[in-house]
């Protein structure tokens, strides 16, 4: 967000930072920005606010883009050259999750990718990490080669309003926002403000993302605010959220030393696209699918109420490392830790006995499904 | 007559005769957030000054809980394994960690006092 925004030297703000202050957050740096990590109610009350009612999340520090084909070109076709996933197959408004991938199967990043919701307009909302939005357009910039643009808009913030009361807020805000499906978007005034609307979220709940202009930005979440099912939420509970929800967080669970198949991402390669092999990395990657990874990502459920931490060595009963912790932290739905971690294949059968090393004792684990809560998504 | 003293790591101490019983202060519980876990020392465990005596773990943190003074574990708060949040509703009253019979009283004079804690919290 808005560069124009930040202090000469210190780290960047959104549009909502005046806000979270008003509103007590805690705040943190991170990707650069200066972000609420929690509000007064804390992580946990933010965390169960988000599975009962709504909660606010401000997530303008993710990277927002327009990808547009130069004469001669259609935008989905060339924008499959990057990725795996069926981009062509997408119906106006519709949406999907993908990976940037690297020639040798590596994650560049993880990605949505939207067509455009007016059937006459050949482009895509590409919303991307944080902290990987400037290589990325780089990236997508060269390896598109003047069949296509890739136009950041750093003067948009983008607020996630995630949780089974979410679409009845909508609802009285932006009726046709309400009626949207499930990973399907499309422009529509909130409250009177001109927004980009997706039914789509990181918590694994039903709810929206919400493009805005940055100057309006503020007003509009103060109004979503003022709604009696809203609090506002931060990146604490954005966490718990999305790892009971068993997804990955860029940089941690994926990167480029990780490939799709042994993070458990295979879904997101279209068949049309494993027949073709026509995606970077496509040798390496369908090789993997045929023969299985070495490793796989897999949930974790330690013994007792210690959590365990990124990060963390994995053993076996024998004591030889056979893993390593990516994520960590505590579910409040389940009232105990919960991780996430890659184990060599051998071991990654739900319900096999591992061990965890936190401070040099061992913390007994077993190997659960993912995810760990059932997502509450509205198909 | 009892005296309650502070360390640059955030633990209190109160003095009441030679035991004295050891905490985190509010700012520690308010910067960790949501305590899920405390891991506390056996009664008998002989502490030396900064030594990890405790751990205490949030949703997002873990952190380690020092011994302020030299003494020897006599008690600890049974309450916070079953209530770990106590740290969070009370953390400089029923929230408290352990207790140690001191080896050298004269060790908590290097120790700020309220005002002196309040002062060094103010400039972090």
């Amino acid at each position: 967000m808005g560069t124009a925004a930040s202090s000469a030297s210190g780290p960047l703000q959104t549009p909502l930072h005046a806000l979270h202050r008003e509103r007590g957050a805690r705040l943190v740096p991170f990707a650069g920005y200066e972000m609420p990590v929690q509000y007064p109610a804390g992580i946990i009350a933010e965390h169960r606010h988000t599975r009962g009612a709504a909660s606010l999340f401000d997530v303008s520090y993710m990277g927002q883009a327009t990808l547009r084909a130069a004469a001669g070109h259609d935008a989905a076709t060339v924008f499959e050259r990057l990725v795996p996933g069926d981009i062509v197959g997408l119906a106006p408004g519709q949406m999907r999750y993908t990976l940037l991938l690297a020639p040798d199967g590596g994650i560049r990043d993880d990605l949505m990718a939207m067509r455009a919701a007016d059937s006459a307009t050949d482009l895509l909302h590409l919303v991307v990490n944080a902290g990987t939005k400037d290589t990325d357009v780089a990236h997508m910039s060269a390896a598109l080669g003047g069949r296509a643009t890739v136009e950041r808009h750093d003067d948009r913030a983008l607020l996630a309003l995630q949780g089974p009361q979410a679409a009845a807020v909508m609802a009285r805000l932006a009726p046709d926002a309400a009626a949207l499906r499930f990973m399907h978007g499309a422009p529509v005034a909130v409250a009177g403000f001109p927004c980009l609307v997706m039914r789509s979220g990181y918590t694994g709940e039903d709810g929206f993302e919400i493009s805005v202009a940055d100057d309006a930005a503020e007003a509009l979440a103060r109004r979503l605010l003022a709604e009696p099912e809203v609090a506002p939420a931060g990146l604490g509970a954005r966490d718990s959220l999305r790892l009971e929800a068993g997804l990955c967080l860029y940089g941690h669970d994926i990167d480029r030393t990780t490939g799709p198949v042994e993070a458990g991402l295979a879904w997101t390669i279209a068949k049309r696209r494993r027949a073709a092999a026509d995606f970077p990395g496509a040798a390496p990657i369908l090789a993997a699918l045929v023969s299985g990874s070495a490793r796989r990502r897999v949930g974790l459920r330690p013994e007792g109420r210690q959590p365990v931490r990124e990060g963390a060595d994995i053993l076996d009963a024998a004591g030889d490392v056979v893993g390593r912790v990516t994520s960590g932290g505590w579910s409040p739905t389940l009232d105990a830790p919960i991780a996430m971690g890659y184990v060599a294949a051998g071991h990654a059968a739900p319900g096999t006995s591992l061990a965890v090393t936190m401070r040099g004792k061992a913390v007994a684990c077993a190997i659960a499904a993912l995810p760990f809560v059932v997502p509450n998504y509205r198909r | 007559m009892s005296a309650v003293r502070f360390t640059e790591d955030h633990e209190w101490i109160r003095t009441e005769g030679d035991v004295a019983t050891v905490g985190i202060t509010d700012y520690a519980q308010q910067q960790l957030g949501d305590v899920v876990y405390v891991e506390l020392p056996q009664p008998g465990r002989a502490l030396a000054r900064g030594d990890e005596a405790a751990v205490v773990e949030s949703v997002k943190a873990a952190a380690e809980v020092y011994a302020p003074v030299d003494g020897e574990v006599v008690e600890a708060n049974g309450a916070l394994e079953g209530d770990p949040g106590l740290v969070n509703r009370a953390a400089q009253a029923e929230g408290w960690f352990f207790r140690v019979k001191l080896a050298s009283p004269a060790q908590l004079d290097a120790l700020m006092d309220e005002a002196g804690y309040a002062k060094f919290v103010e400039g972090l």
